[in-house]
């Protein structure tokens, strides 16, 4: 059975460090992450955390362009990295004969990455082909993760596009890169997770001997991207040349997920009996009852549930046939809602979204990559891995009332509205 | 502080010495069982207590040569869990999701997939469901008109998808009309397939024998077979699950242009020839394969996105039927670069048999090759998913477990014969979608069938 035991320290240059051993499988997870994401980029930058973080693979001091990759899968592992609102993320997975490897690369970097015109021009090139495959090229690209906050939000960190635009990226100077790295990537600002199959002591042992030189340079002040909520229904739509039906997102702001864990879980309870399972109350309306969606999905955050710190962004999304109207959907939406927020779910709901939740945070710990992400990521912005492992007992917790009351919370006068209408000729 | 680039890229202590691997642990033994049962399906169990769940895995070969037959297995599987005798669309979702369970069922050309996990405690409530649904699924008639409706717009979404417009124009390419090529029907076909239709294909085609079913988790081997025999003891036919005709060999020639108007990016799929997990070659094969596009470390990766920038993402991978492989390359690319692109990729592919892996490449390949699958096996649905994918084949829990030693045992020497006798760039078709206008270059370049 995987192991819920770990330790927490820090070292004297201000790195976070969680060691969780777990001896069920003879592999081990090795993650950083870094207090930056793309709401931290400055106007004018947009898309640069993303650019940042492919940079931080092209070489350091001691391993030149292309050696990261090649040590990490000569070693027998898998590695990747992503950027996120409010973090970035580093992470590999390998044979656990390769977790000293796996420190000495993630040390090396942290200390000394190689920032160079050559490879800065390249990653350019290579961000701007992800663009096109995942956003320019294709139906429904960065929907609704890049299309709705600029309808959501006002200010620039909350609102802007994280992917970048092309100018923006085209822009990206080696100054920039040296200056974000200086101001961000700082130890103090980072937190290191090792999870999976190794003894305790020759953990802290290696982590000191790789990362207990890199020197300390002060964390950034964090500024506040808080911003109130909207003052009425924004709404907007945006016209897709590769779509070939409507889409609709309408998006909420959530309870602050810092500092009110418990009514952002509860937003996660709501989700689930909206639109978890043919059971769920919008899959019941909207997909089969009426039926007026092809489907419709409801969820915390962008990129899903515990990623951000506030603001952070309650989605419903769905894809409909032009016959039906925005209005009929936010109507009906509404009207679910309601009844919600008057009479609360049933027991029986209640009891349905919590057992599919457990389970799926089960599954999601099976997989010792993703148990070091969720360990590094509690880390960073919760001061506080443990909550991980409470988080099935704070769902099955939530009460029908609290419920009731995030249903109420989700209010048409202060939402935003997104429509992507079809708008090519290549469907 | 203001460092240059420059400076923020060395220390006062200099570059540093890459430390060794240290010692590996073995993996634990898999305890497991393969059995078959009386009905015919056979039954793999594995006991994985990692978490408190259940992952299960049901293969039912599902080829059909009828040109209907993929419109109506679509919507066969859009609706085997929409209701039984004993329970209606809400009543399986309610029972799954109280014991935290899911449970989807997909086809495709060759087989009726159903996959499914839950609480290990929930496992008898899981198998009770599925059972139902394979002896008793009613396909009311309102359930079927409305999957059929949604499967509608869903195929008009997936074919306005650049890579869905590749796949099937790949695949008519390598195997004309064959029943392997109707991955997706038309819309106008579904709309013709009637709720008595499908219940028919269910009775003709959901059949145990010839069928697989793993089950990974925390349960006990016999136990567990125990209750599967139980629970599918009302599913019985004479007939066999009909596997998909024998595919033929992929043969090299011209890559096709698909004009895709407004296209920013083209697709590249190209194509050829393998051989399978049974064959004595296959973990030369492998290996040869990772060296050429099958991990980030790979020339292909190397040459086209690291060093030139062309493309996010390219890969090269085998792709297994009952019957055969085969190599598939995969890449996406601006318009201005997709001839250069293609040049390269060419270049790649006869390098790999004149110029084969070095060693130390072979040594980088072979490491993966083992390290990557001791990863993706160490959790559930991982390793659930790799069992039922060799199930397909008729291999099993041996054969996953006795692959890192063949692994270790291929030598340079045959990753060079498998690289020189599979990679060949003549042995290659395939399909490029993209805006034809923006892709003059390649006339120049030749090979390339131009609209």
């Amino acid at each position: 059975m995987t192991q819920t035991h770990f330790e927490r320290f820090r070292l004297p240059n201000g790195l976070r460090v969680v060691l969780a051993p777990d001896d069920t499988s003879p592999v081990v997870s090795v993650s950083v992450h870094y207090d930056v994401g793309f709401r931290s980029e400055p106007e004018g930058r947009t898309g640069f955390a993303h650019l940042f973080e492919h940079l931080m693979f092209q070489g350091s001091e001691s391993l030149e362009k292309l050696a990261h990759f090649r040590h990490v899968q000569s070693s027998g592992g898998t590695f990747n990295g992503s950027t996120h609102p409010d973090f970035t993320d580093y992470f590999m997975v390998l044979p656990s004969a390769g977790l000293e490897r796996a420190l000495f690369l993630e040390a090396d970097r942290m200390r000394a990455p190689k920032l160079t015109e050559e490879n800065l021009r390249n990653q350019i090139d290579v961000v701007k082909e992800e663009i096109r495959l995942n956003v320019l090229n294709r139906p429904y690209g960065g929907f609704p993760w890049i299309l709705l906050p600029p309808v959501l939000y006002q200010t620039f960190p909350n609102a802007h596009n994280g992917y970048g635009d092309f100018t923006d990226l085209e822009q990206a100077s080696l100054a920039d890169c040296a200056a974000f790295f200086d101001t961000f990537y700082a130890p103090a600002n980072a937190v290191l997770t090792v999870c999976g199959d190794f003894a305790i002591e020759r953990a802290k042992e290696l982590v000191d001997k790789h990362f207990g030189d890199v020197t300390a340079r002060p964390a950034p002040d964090r500024p506040s991207f808080a911003e109130p909520p909207p003052a009425g229904e924004l709404r907007s739509t945006h016209a897709d040349p590769h779509a070939p039906l409507p889409a609709l997102a309408v998006g909420y702001r959530l309870p602050d997920p810092i500092h009110d864990v418990d009514g952002y879980i509860a937003a996660l309870v709501l989700a689930g009996v909206l639109a978890d399972g043919d059971g769920a109350r919008l899959k019941q309306r909207l997909v089969h009852r009426e039926p007026l969606v092809t489907d419709v999905n409801a969820g915390c955050g962008l990129f899903g549930p515990f990623e951000a710190r506030d603001p952070d962004t309650f989605t419903i999304t769905a894809m409909h046939t032009p016959a039906v109207s925005e209005d009929r959907l936010l109507g009906a939406i509404d009207e679910e809602l309601e009844r919600l927020a008057v009479d609360g779910p049933s027991d029986e709901e209640l009891a349905k979204v919590t057992a599919r939740w457990v389970a799926s945070l089960h599954r999601e710990h099976d997989r010792v990559v993703s148990r070091t992400l969720a360990l590094g990521s509690f880390e960073l912005l919760y001061g506080d891995p443990a909550i991980v492992y409470q988080i099935p007992e704070r769902i099955s917790a939530v009460s029908r009332e609290s419920v009731a009351a995030a249903a109420k919370a989700l209010r048409p006068d202060s939402r935003a509205v997104l429509a992507v209408r079809p708008a090519g000729g290549d469907a | 502080m203001t460092r240059t680039a420059e400076e923020i890229g060395r220390t006062a202590l200099g570059p540093r010495p890459l430390p060794p691997l240290g010692d590996q642990r073995v993996a634990a033994d898999i305890a497991s069982v393969d059995t078959v049962l009386s009905n015919g399906l056979r039954v793999i169990v594995v006991h994985q207590p990692t978490v408190p769940m259940v992952e299960l895995r049901l293969r039912i070969p599902f080829a059909g040569t009828d040109p209907l037959h993929s419109a109506r297995a679509e919507v066969l599987a859009a609706t085997l869990l929409t209701g039984t005798a004993r329970r209606d669309r809400v009543g399986i979702d309610t029972d799954l999701a109280l014991v935290g369970a899911d449970l989807t069922a997909a086809v495709d050309p060759e087989r009726l997939g159903i996959s499914g996990n839950a609480l290990a405690t929930g496992f008898d409530t899981l198998l009770d469901v599925l059972t139902d649904a394979l002896t008793a699924a009613t396909y009311a008639d309102d359930e079927v008109l409305r999957e059929r409706a949604r499967l509608v717009e869903r195929i008009t979404v997936a074919r306005s998808q650049p890579g869905t417009i590749a796949r099937e124009a790949l695949q008519k390419q390598r195997y004309g009309d064959h029943p392997f090529t109707r991955e997706m029907p038309d819309a106008a076909d579904v709309e013709t397939v009637s709720p008595e239709e499908v219940r028919e294909l269910h009775r003709a085609a959901v059949l145990p024998r010839g069928s697989v079913l793993v089950v990974v988790g925390d349960v006990g081997l016999d136990a567990a077979v125990r209750q599967i025999e139980a629970a599918t003891a009302g599913w019985s036919a004479a007939a066999s699950a009909v596997e998909l005709p024998d595919l033929p060999d992929v043969t090299g020639g011209e890559l096709l242009l698909v004009h895709r108007p407004g296209a920013v990016q083209s697709q590249l799929r190209m194509s050829a020839q393998a051989v399978s997990r049974t064959d004595p070659r296959y973990a030369a094969l492998q290996l040869a394969n990772l060296a050429f596009g099958g991990f980030f470390s790979s020339r292909l990766v190397e040459n086209i996105r690291e060093d030139k920038g062309y493309t996010y993402h390219a890969r090269s991978a085998l792709e297994f039927t009952p019957s055969g492989a085969t190599l598939l390359i995969d890449t996406d690319t601006a318009s201005e670069v997709t001839a250069a692109a293609l040049l390269e990729i060419r270049y790649e592919l006869g390098r790999l048999g004149l110029v084969p892996p070095s060693s130390s490449e072979v040594d980088t390949v072979r490491e993966y090759a083992i390290g990557s699958l001791l990863i993706s096996t160490s959790s559930q649905s991982g390793l659930a998913s790799q069992l039922g994918a060799l199930a397909a084949l008729g291999l099993g829990v041996d054969w996953l477990v006795d692959h890192p030693r063949r692994l270790a045992e291929v030598t340079a020497a045959e990753v060079a014969d498998a690289a020189l006798e599979f990679f060949a760039p003549s042995h290659y078709t395939g399909v490029i979608v993209g805006d034809a206008g923006k892709l003059e270059a390649l006339r120049a370049l030749g090979g390339v069938l131009m609209p």
